[in-house]
């Protein structure tokens, strides 16, 4: 835990003529424990703790980031970042007032049952040690290792305007791999790819039965990807599982609706975007099955709070509903450049960085059909699990993925293990060849802990939840 | 800063016990961001942050932990303490490690880089009006960075330089766009001017008509910035020995098919530009030169301490997670002048993107073009190319496929700021390759 500071008091021992005054303290610590090949790799506790003092000048933001939180600390840190705003006022690309910064109090703790911090190193090593034994179904697993990482993020805002808001969080990001090699042939699996398996929640999350249950699926699905069959190049149907759904919606959905790209913030680093300001409310995103929300309120997901860094209050909104492009992802600073409605999405990676537009939960709500249901209407094609590849172009247009595991699908049923799926397309195409999603029961929640973006750039915590989805005619096709 | 180490590196030295050994390390910047968008100042400010590293061998388990450093020392002491009594609690309750590696005593150094930069103070006025009356956005980070080094053995290190970069793209009226990027340690305000009116230059033939090319293969051209990107590619599953033993690299083909790459194509891990410390995170020196592929051979892997004693290699201090940290590919015969003409008719490509492992063990890359990519017919550019993803093998373009290597090398400095700002870059010149895969 942080060392208690009084944020306020410290506030008050800013002394420069600004016509705002703000400052976000963040805490945060990892501790990420792994094990690989039975051999601990990782038994580490990383944390950062420091302060943004933010100030606005002639309607230009400045900030200082440091970790120097005493009176003395601030007062320089508030001196520099006025100058800062006050020199670059001249050129400010947007004249802010303190409407961007609103006036918000309250408080946010993740739910859960029980703490994970209560969980003793050795237990943790203990349990991970099982797993990775687990994962080792054969001798062909030339590579298994096992990961807990519990993080605690403490914050705590205040502002000159009255804002105090303080939000706790625990996390949890789990994940087990297989790597298994038959000659030149190497294939690995993991717990939902890519570190997707990632929450708010407790020690209730690690079940060991159900852990040791997956990490011998996991080996298992290793091994037999050996043997598999490459996957079949050509036009078909593709039925998406949810750990795959998850970055889908991250890379084709989340990105592009981010406001400060498409007002081109971000056009040196991660890109413009294929949607214009003039497109809310009236362009078709994807067929009538997709609807797709900002939700901050699902208690387990990644990235659930109550307010954003800015201090507006976070609420769940439809981004898109039936299809149709109805809101973009923009916070208070983007809805006034851009005079969209937007969100809650103002976030920073941690108090060394500004705030900028950012997914939080992005999610496909569910629809009618049951898994058996969208199987059994495929004639030809392939249902994939898990991602292991991404890569889209700047305008968020043209995407590829590659999975780790797939099935074929014969006329209305699962078949035989593919190896190496791929598919690519161009965004707004794919989403509306979305032909059925999935009902409650095919529904999973995942998560990043990898979004890059902005300059300087973040990483930031993300969540995704998605029901199984069949998109039809789609290029797919297997490894060199 | 490098006094405030000292203090907190020897207090605690003194605090361990005689089975116990302690590495401590620093990673520090004084930096100040002003990103830009449309020739204005989107956001701007300045950031102080210093993260203390320890490392403590005990008990034969190894704990980690870190934290940042306040500046306020009796302060900053109670958290490093706090951090050795919980490792050393630790270390009596998780499993004991086999290739525990403990740090060698490879000699002390000390650099401190001083240079006329651009003062903070400054900045706005020498950057905002040269700028003006272009679509310009992008970013400068500015300022000091610090890397030390020390442990319980007796061994100290320590880096500190002075660095600018302005990192930007210009904007075409039809959204073509050119990139830049304007780094160094002594600005020179005359300089500046000069590469941002090559860049305007650029722009202006971004506004020919673009070209639709279809899917395909095609000669292609890659300026030294794309081939940077294909080299940083061997920074993940790919030249890192633990990956190819785990499985997980792109080259287990050349070291279990003797698999090998074009006689043309060298690359090595390169210190002697001295713009990275020599020295890893463990306090190890590596040697100033590693080949790593000469003349297409693979020579050398990247080998940290810890794969060496776990899979009986012979360690070269590569970092613990066996990324090249300088790497230096080496110059061919093509000239400058002579690109259009050897390419005759395909691709001239400046920079691509968001690279990714499509078939990680072929050594296959997907990614896109961005900024200046030109389509070229009888040797001369036609106009630019609509973006195209493209997904082809290292072993095609880097291998068979490899015609040409341009005879200059450019620096391309790693402007990377996750977390903290990056130093150094990658050497390499341009490449010729006979054939390259569009594919969307
Ligand atoms: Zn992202």
């Amino acid at each position: 835990m942080r060392d208690k500071i009084n944020l306020k008091s410290l506030l008050d021992a800013v002394n420069v003529p600004a016509d705002w005054v703000g400052i976000r303290e963040v805490y945060e610590s990892n501790t990420p424990r792994m094990i690989r090949d039975g051999i601990p790799v990782s038994n580490g506790h990383y944390s950062t703790h420091g302060v943004m003092v933010e100030v606005l000048v002639n309607g230009q933001f400045g900030y200082f980031g440091t970790p120097d939180i005493s009176k003395k600390g601030i007062e320089e840190a508030s001196n520099k970042a006025y100058f800062q705003a006050k020199a670059a006022s001249k050129y400010a690309l947007h004249r802010f007032t303190d409407e961007v910064r609103p006036k918000s109090a309250g408080k946010y703790s993740s739910e859960f049952e029980k703490d994970l911090r209560d969980i003793s190193a050795k237990d943790i090593n203990i349990m991970l040690l099982d797993a990775c034994n687990a994962l080792k179904v054969s001798d062909k697993i030339v590579s298994a290792s096992s990961l807990a990482n519990v993080i605690e993020t403490n914050f705590h805002f205040v502002s000159s305007n009255g804002s105090d808001v303080v939000q706790d969080f625990l996390m949890l990001e789990f994940d087990l791999s297989a790597t298994a090699v038959d000659g030149a042939n190497q294939q690995t699996r993991t717990f939902g790819g890519m570190r997707g398996t990632c929450r708010q929640t407790g020690r209730e999350f690690l079940d060991n039965i159900e852990i040791l249950a997956q990490a011998n699926k996991i080996g298992n699905q290793a091994i037999e990807l050996l043997s598999a069959d490459e996957t079949p190049t050509g036009e078909m149907d593709i039925v998406i599982a949810p750990d795959q759904m998850m970055l889908q919606i991250h890379e084709s959905i989340g990105h592009a609706l981010e406001v400060d790209r498409i007002l081109g913030d971000e056009r040196n680093y991660a890109g413009w975007s294929f949607v214009k300001l003039e497109d809310f409310g009236k362009m078709q995103y994807g067929s009538k099955h997709m609807n797709i929300t900002f939700d901050p309120t699902v208690s387990s997901e990644f990235a659930s709070y109550a307010f954003d860094d800015g201090g507006l209050k976070a609420e769940r909104e439809y981004l898109i509903k039936d299809g149709l492009l109805v809101r973009g992802l923009g916070g208070k600073e983007s809805q006034v450049r851009s005079g969209l409605e937007g969100v809650a999405n103002f976030r920073a990676s941690s108090w060394n960085r500004a705030p900028i537009d950012r997914m939080a939960n992005i999610n496909l709500e569910p629809g009618e059909s049951s898994f058996d249901e969208i199987i059994g209407s495929v004639e030809k094609g392939i249902y994939v699990e898990s991602n292991r590849s991404w890569s889209i172009d700047d305008y968020r247009n043209k995407f590829q993925f590659g999975c780790e595991y797939g099935k074929m699908i014969e006329n209305g049923k699962l078949t035989k293990t593919i190896k190496n799926p791929n598919y690519r397309g161009i965004s707004n195409p794919f989403w509306n060849s979305l032909k059925m999603v999935g009902n409650g029961d095919t529904y999973g929640i995942y998560g990043t802990p990898n979004c890059g973006k902005g300059e300087p750039n973040q990483v930031i915590r993300v969540g995704h939840a998605s029901p199984l989805c069949l998109f039809e005619n789609i290029q797919v096709f297997g490894g060199a | 800063m490098e006094n405030q180490f000292k203090t907190i590196s020897k207090t605690l030295f003194s605090l361990i016990n005689k089975d116990e050994v302690l590495t401590v390390s620093l990673t520090g910047e004084k930096s100040q961001f002003i990103r830009l968008n449309n020739a204005k100042i989107r956001q701007t400010g300045l950031v102080n942050d210093t993260d203390i590293n320890l490392k403590m061998i005990s008990n034969g388990t190894t704990c980690t932990g870190s934290f940042t450093l306040s500046g306020n020392d009796s302060f900053d002491l109670g958290r490093a303490k706090s951090e050795i009594e919980r490792m050393r609690t630790e270390s009596s309750q998780i499993l004991k490690d086999p290739y525990v590696t403990m740090p060698s005593e490879s000699g002390s150094s000390h650099e401190i880089k001083r240079s006329n930069g651009l003062s903070f103070e400054n900045a706005v006025d020498a950057i905002m009006p040269s700028i003006q009356g272009v679509d310009f956005v992008g970013i400068l980070s500015n300022g000091r960075m610090f890397r030390g080094n020390a442990n319980s053995l007796g061994q100290e290190h320590w880096f500190e330089t002075e660095s600018f970069s302005l990192d930007y793209s210009l904007v075409a009226k039809n959204h073509q766009m050119v990139k830049g990027t304007f780094a160094g340690t002594d600005w020179n305000q005359n300089n500046f001017e000069q590469y941002l009116d090559q860049s305007k230059k650029k722009l202006k033939m971004m506004e020919l008509n673009p070209v639709k090319i279809d899917t395909g293969n095609y000669k292609t051209w890659f300026e030294p910035a794309a081939v940077s990107d294909f080299i940083n590619m061997f920074s993940w599953n790919g030249i890192s020995e633990a990956s190819i033993q785990q499985g997980c690299s792109g080259f287990g083909r050349m070291r279990n098919e003797n698999i090998k790459l074009s006689a043309k194509f060298s690359i090595s891990e390169d210190f002697s530009l001295g713009l990275v410390p020599k020295f890893n995170s463990n306090g190890e020196v590596s040697v100033e030169r590693v080949p790593i592929i000469s003349s297409g051979e693979l020579k050398n892997t990247l080998v940290s301490s810890r794969t060496a004693s776990e899979y009986g290699q012979v360690s070269n201090y590569a970092e613990p997670s066996e990324h090249l940290r300088s790497p230096s590919m080496a110059p061919g015969e093509l000239n400058q002048n002579d690109i259009l003409n050897e390419i005759d008719r395909g691709l001239y490509l400046s920079n691509i993107h968001y690279l990714n492992w499509s078939d990680n063990p072929k050594g296959r890359i997907t990614g896109l073009t961005r900024y200046a990519c030109f389509w070229v017919e009888s040797g001369e550019i036609v106009g630019p190319i609509d973006t195209m993803r493209f997904d082809d093998s290292f072993y095609n373009y880097f291998g068979d496929s490899l015609l040409q290597v341009g005879k200059e090398t450019e620096f391309i400095p790693s402007t990377s700021t996750y977390g903290n700002r990056e130093m150094g870059g990658t050497t390499c010149p341009g490449i010729l390759a006979d054939s390259f895969a569009l594919t969307l």
